[in-house]
Formats: structure tokens, sequence, C-alpha cells
């Protein structure tokens, strides 16, 4: 085995992390950023469900049949999604009340369908649960400093806990109303991956056209 | 006896290729089986829990509307303490026994073609209305009426907002208004839940002297008076022009209007 478990977990966070070098499940961080509870708990939810598929199709991954590989990895996806949503709405009914769609499009998250089509169709399931997990918490580390900046900005709160006091509340803080809006986790993510590639700069892609200067006659 | 034949059945079935059309079948016939069953299993086993939250977030919010909600107090035991939950028959504003008021499903009713009306005029967007609407009577300790519950609903910016207004006993004045259900943007539309909003309503009145519907959610205050102005959520402004037609909606002729006619004739 080329990684060591330890690798697994961990390379996912910053050196193959999915949002910054994958540039995968971007639509649902922009949704569930604008507030650090529900973030957290999307966090939750897409790492289990990652986790837990991902070990599933593993362990079928000798008897699925290539033809409709795709589809029975969507089936299995889709079942434990369903799963977390009825889980949510029995015993986390206020959270489930401001996730509401998103938790049903995880199914949609490319990170779920990329790791299960990528790494557990061809490796054992505790790799392959292992694998789950560095990628959700990769994901999730990007949605928390997302939601960090969105909340905080925003709304003036931490986790619902008022930080800046804002004016409507009587304070001082007159919040950035477009960081609300779901367009500002854009530029967010977009300074995220300036961040990590000047960091390491192993992560900036080759360019594919390069300016050349033509020499004047 | 060769090698192939000393194998089990299960086990060739597995060593054989798993792209073969009878395998392929098999295996999406199986999934397709299994992940059907573990999910109807976790939707029938949670369902109770899930109906008892909902039913209980409904109470919280009513409790909250008649601003009787304390947190920590149980909440099923308060409700039941302080409201009579009664099925009003819209058109006639009286109400109407008909229904067992506990299994009475508004929002099942109002799909139903036997008990809805498809709306023309539609200012609040709901396509169908109930001609019956639960209704929760809030009585003092006489026995009297002290404030209606009235549910309403009606289209914001992304969602259907769903909620509730409080009225007083003489059909007028408004105690409050909440929505309890809604998905407009956090921030900007879903400043209706912001305490201070919400406390604006506390106090206005629906109709005036001439018994015209006045109250209106606005960015200015209307030749009518300030009694009659809710000052619209800034940076909300469709959120705020939904909740101006849903509250006009169900506060008119088609809505609530009978009703409180009634209940100030003391008819009820």
């Amino acid at each position: 085995m080329s990684q060591t478990r330890r690798e697994m977990l961990l390379d996912p966070l910053v050196d193959n992390n999915p949002i910054t070098l994958q540039v995968l499940g971007i639509c649902s961080a922009l949704a569930v950023t604008s507030s650090l509870k529900v973030a957290l708990v999307m966090t939750i939810a897409v790492t289990l469900v990652t986790a837990f598929s991902s070990m599933f199709i593993s362990v079928l991954r000798n008897q699925i049949p290539s033809s409709i590989r795709i589809i029975v990895q969507m089936v299995i996806i889709a079942s434990l999604v369903i799963l977390v949503d009825q889980v949510l709405k029995a015993y986390a009914f206020e959270i489930s009340k401001t996730l509401s769609v998103f938790v049903g499009l995880i199914i949609t998250n490319c990170i779920v369908m990329g790791r299960a089509e990528a790494f557990a169709m061809k490796n054992p399931p505790v790799a392959s649960f292992i694998d789950g997990i560095g990628n959700g918490l990769g994901y999730g580390l990007i949605l928390m400093l997302v939601g960090f900046v969105r909340e905080l900005f925003g709304s003036g709160s931490l986790f619902g806990v008022t930080i800046l006091e804002t004016v409507n509340n009587g304070g001082w803080y007159v919040p950035n109303g477009m960081l609300l809006l779901p367009p500002s986790a854009f530029f967010i993510i977009g300074l995220l991956i300036w961040a990590f590639r000047t960091w390491k700069p192993d992560q900036v892609e080759e360019r594919e056209h390069k300016i050349q200067v033509v020499e004047a006659h | 006896m060769s090698e192939q034949t000393k194998k089990g059945a299960l086990q060739r079935f597995l060593e054989a290729s798993p792209d073969s059309t009878g395998k392929t079948l098999f295996v999406a016939v199986a999934l397709c089986l299994c992940a059907s069953m573990i999910v109807s299993a976790a939707a029938v086993a949670l369902r109770p829990t899930q109906e008892a939250n909902k039913l209980k977030d409904k109470q919280i919010n009513i409790l909250q509307v008649a601003g009787l909600y304390e947190p920590g107090v149980n909440v099923t035991e308060a409700f039941n303490a302080s409201f009579e939950p009664r099925i009003l028959e819209l058109a006639t504003g009286q109400f109407n026994d008909d229904f067992d008021v506990a299994s009475f499903d508004d929002r099942a009713s109002a799909d139903d073609p036997a008990t809805s009306i498809a709306l023309e005029d539609d200012p609040a967007s709901i396509g169908r209305q109930s001609k019956y609407m639960t209704v929760y009577l809030l009585k003092d300790d006489a026995g009297e009426i002290d404030k209606v519950i009235l549910p309403l609903h009606g289209y914001g910016l992304w969602s259907t907002l769903y909620g509730f207004i409080a009225v007083e006993e003489n059909a007028n004045d408004i105690f409050g208004l909440q929505f309890y259900s809604h998905a407009e943007t956090p921030g900007l539309g879903a400043e209706v839940d912001n305490p201070r909003w919400k406390a604006l309503w506390n106090g206005k009145r629906l109709t005036d002297e001439a018994g015209e519907l006045q109250i209106t959610v606005a960015k200015t205050t209307t030749a009518a008076g300030k009694e009659f102005h809710v000052d619209a959520l800034s940076g909300a402004t469709l959120t705020s022009v939904g909740v101006d037609n849903l509250v006009r909606f169900w506060m008119g002729e088609t809505g609530y209007a009978p009703f409180l006619a009634n209940l100030k004739a003391g008819d009820i």
C-alpha cells in the first residue's frame, strides 16, 4: 500500500483537499456556510456519508458490474443520505429545519461520488473508510473556515453567540450583507485556494497556455 | 471430481465475472431491495419521533405568538392548559364541529378539492385555500376569549412562509405575528424571525374606524397612521411585500374577516 493510514486521514486536510485542490463540492460549500452551526452539522453529515458509502462500496467492489457501477454507487450513497436526513428530522429538528434541502443534496456532492469512484472501487474497506473520513474532514475544514468569516462579519456572531453587536440589535457593528449571500463564499474559497497554493506551491497547476513574447521583426 | 464442483454454489457465484448479464441483474435487484428495506425501516421507525417534533414545534410557536412561551417549560402541558383548538369555516366565520380537531390537517385540506377552493385573486400566491382552518382560542380564567391565534401563510421571496397571528378579543388589535416555517435569505428575509422586528407587530391594529383593512408592511407610514404600519425589513423588499400580501389576504374577506366580525359582535 503506497499510503499509510495516517496519510490517508491527514492528506485531504491540506495537501489533497477536496475543495481547494480538487475543487469539488463547491455548490454545497456556498449554500451551508452562512452560519457555523449549520456548516458543522453539514460537515458531520458529509463525513459520515462519505466514510460509510466508501466502505460499503469497497466491500462490494469485486461484485459490482462495471456497466452499472455508477448507479450502484448512487443507490448506496442515496440510501445513506436519506438515513441521515431521517435521523436529523427525528433528533435534531431545529437544525434539520435550517439545513432543509441541503441534506438531500449531499447525494449530488461530487466529493462523495469522487471518493467512491476514485478510491473505494480499488481499495479495501478499512482504507476506504479512513479515506472517506479524511475527505469529509478536508471538506469540513474549508466549510468551517468559510463559515467563520461569513458568520462573524455577516451576522456578527459565532455559533449563534454574538461577538460583534450589530446595529439591528442596538450595537455598533454594521454587518456586511453580501457575506450572507452565496456568492461571497466564492470569494472566500478563492482567497483560500490562493493562500493554500502560496503556502504549498506544489499545488499550483501547470499553465496550459503561456503568453509568448514574439520578437519584433 | 473437478476443482470447480467442489466449491459451493455461493462461492462460485461470487467468483463469477461481475459483468455477466445474470450477475448484473442480480446485483441491481439485490441492492435495490436491501437499500429500500433499510430506508423504509428507518422512515417507519423514526416517524413517531418526527411527528412529535413537528407538533411540538408548532405548539412552541403558538405559545410564543401569544407571549406565553418560556424556555424549559413543558410545551405540551402549557399548550393544552391554555389553548382550545377549533375548526373554523372561513366563509361563514363560524366554528364547524364536523371535523375531528386532533386529526384535522390544514395543509392536506387545502390540497383536497372537496374542502378547498382554487383562488383566482391570489395575492399571497398560495394557489388553493382550505375552506376550513384550525384556529386556537386562548381563554382567560373566566372562560372568556382573551386572544385568538390564527394560522396564515403565503409566498415571500424564495419560499412559502407559514405562521400565526395573535389577535386580541376586540378582533382588531394585533398581539403578535410569528413565522414557524420559511426559507428566506438568512440575515435579510429571515429577519422576520428577529425578535426586534416581531415586536413591532404588538399593538398594531387591523382595521380603522370605518372597518377598512389598513394594516400594512411598508417602508413608510401610510396615510392611515402609525398604528396600522409595520416597518418593512431593510434589504428584504420582496419578503416584506410577501408578508404584507399574506397578512392583508388572510385578514381580508376571503380570510378571517367574517370570523373577526363575529368575534367583534360577540357571536362566538
